[in-house]
């Protein structure tokens, strides 16, 4: 069987990005899936929320970066409330997102895309929400 | 009584009919609401990110103009309630945030968290009291099978929002109850609707919204309440919904309506 460390690999700079902007400690989740147990958006993700985690302390950032998870995560905070450990992967889904949305060229949301949206009657909250999580 | 009161963006495009419900109904139960004069849009999302300082301005001066009248802030959007909150949570918590902010905004005295941010909900059950409220209703809902749904922004983190318990809340249920109305309890009344993912993931906030309405109707609900706007969208959104199985409306028209202030 592969026995793998459980050290974040701190050549990866990201990792450093990730708990600098979460403010979250990646050790101290103990993979007791609780997070996945409970999520309501599980079925928009390709990698399940305490492996998202897992992932981080492994060092393998990129698999996350693109995965369809960090972008289906709807920031409901479940995961937080039902965590014996007090992480909050919300934050650290924010953070992984923030680490592509901050790169040039990757904003998700057009303004052109803004009266598309109005003609579906869809809340201005919700326009307002997606330039807050999808444009940096 | 006088409290200072933020709209947000949608209340006063989209979900006028939460905010002109809540006004009529507070007149009668002798609360003042005066809107905030300068009040900016407080972003819809509470910024995650612990980097983030600008994107949390436009609520740290609500609470700073709260502060100034010393009024207690009063919020109806679900949404502006979970940001403008954990900003103040932020600003009582966090010395490097707070130390941030006040430099950039140059008051006259630094804010610290002074101010006390209620949601509409609150209001009436620690401020007015559901003992109080019932007395008032005029038209009573009785018979109506009402399922209450919370959604997440009001509930969680329990620790910041300390709102109800986010597992098992009663505050919708007891107002329903002072309406007259049955409240109907069903397992999915705490989960979420998909939010903003409705922008780009629709078909996954199909699957949510489908459940909870789906777990409401198995629990004999006829109708479904909510102090979210995009929560109602959502659930309005979905296919069962879209047949007309039940109907979305916001609390504070179920409490127009009790009262009879709705109309005109």
């Amino acid at each position: 069987m592969l026995r793998e460390k459980i050290t974040p690999d701190t050549t990866k700079k990201e990792i450093g990005q990730i708990s600098e902007i979460s403010d979250e400690k990646i050790l101290d989740c103990l993979q007791c899936g609780k997070c996945t147990a409970g999520c309501p958006a599980i079925h928009g993700m390709d990698i399940m929320p305490h492996q998202v985690i897992r992932l981080l302390q492994l060092g393998q950032v990129d698999k996350l970066l693109a995965s369809t998870t960090i972008w289906g995560c709807a920031a409901c905070f479940t995961c937080l409330s039902r965590c014996p450990r007090k992480v909050d992967l919300s934050k650290i889904m924010e953070a992984l997102r923030l680490i592509v949305l901050r790169t040039k060229g990757n904003q998700r949301l057009e303004i052109d895309k803004v009266p598309e949206l109005l003609a579906k009657q869809i809340p201005q909250q919700a326009i307002v929400s997606g330039f807050r999580k999808y444009v940096k | 009584m006088n409290y200072s009161y933020y709209p947000g963006c949608t209340l006063k495009t989209k979900a006028q009919g939460l905010e002109a419900c809540a006004f009529k109904s507070a007149q009668v139960l002798g609360v003042n609401l005066v809107e905030q004069e300068e009040w900016q849009c407080c972003g819809a999302v509470y910024p995650l990110a612990a980097d983030e300082i600008g994107t949390k301005l436009a609520s740290v001066r609500s609470l700073v103009a709260a502060r100034t009248k010393g009024e207690k802030l009063v919020t109806l959007c679900a949404a502006c309630h979970q940001v403008i909150k954990r900003v103040n949570h932020d600003m009582k918590t966090k010395e490097d945030m707070r130390e941030k902010v006040n430099n950039y905004l140059q008051l006259k005295e630094d804010y610290q968290g002074e101010s006390e941010v209620i949601h509409y909900l609150e209001l009436l059950r620690d401020e007015v009291g559901f003992e109080s409220l019932a007395k008032k209703v005029k038209v009573s809902l009785a018979g109506r099978k009402v399922a209450a749904y919370y959604g997440c922004l009001l509930l969680r983190p329990r620790e910041i929002m300390d709102f109800d318990d986010p597992e098992r809340p009663t505050i919708l249920e007891k107002f329903l109850e002072s309406l007259g109305a049955s409240p109907v309890n069903y397992p999915y009344r705490t989960e979420c609707c998909g939010g903003y993912l409705s922008i780009e993931r629709e078909e996954v906030v199909e699957k949510m919204v489908n459940k909870i309405i789906d777990s409401a109707l198995q629990q004999g609900a006829e109708e479904i309440v909510t102090a979210c706007p995009l929560c109602k969208y959502n659930l309005e959104n979905s296919s069962l919904c879209q047949k007309g199985e039940i109907v979305v409306s916001y609390f504070t028209e179920l409490l127009a309506e009790s009262l009879q202030v709705k109309e005109g």
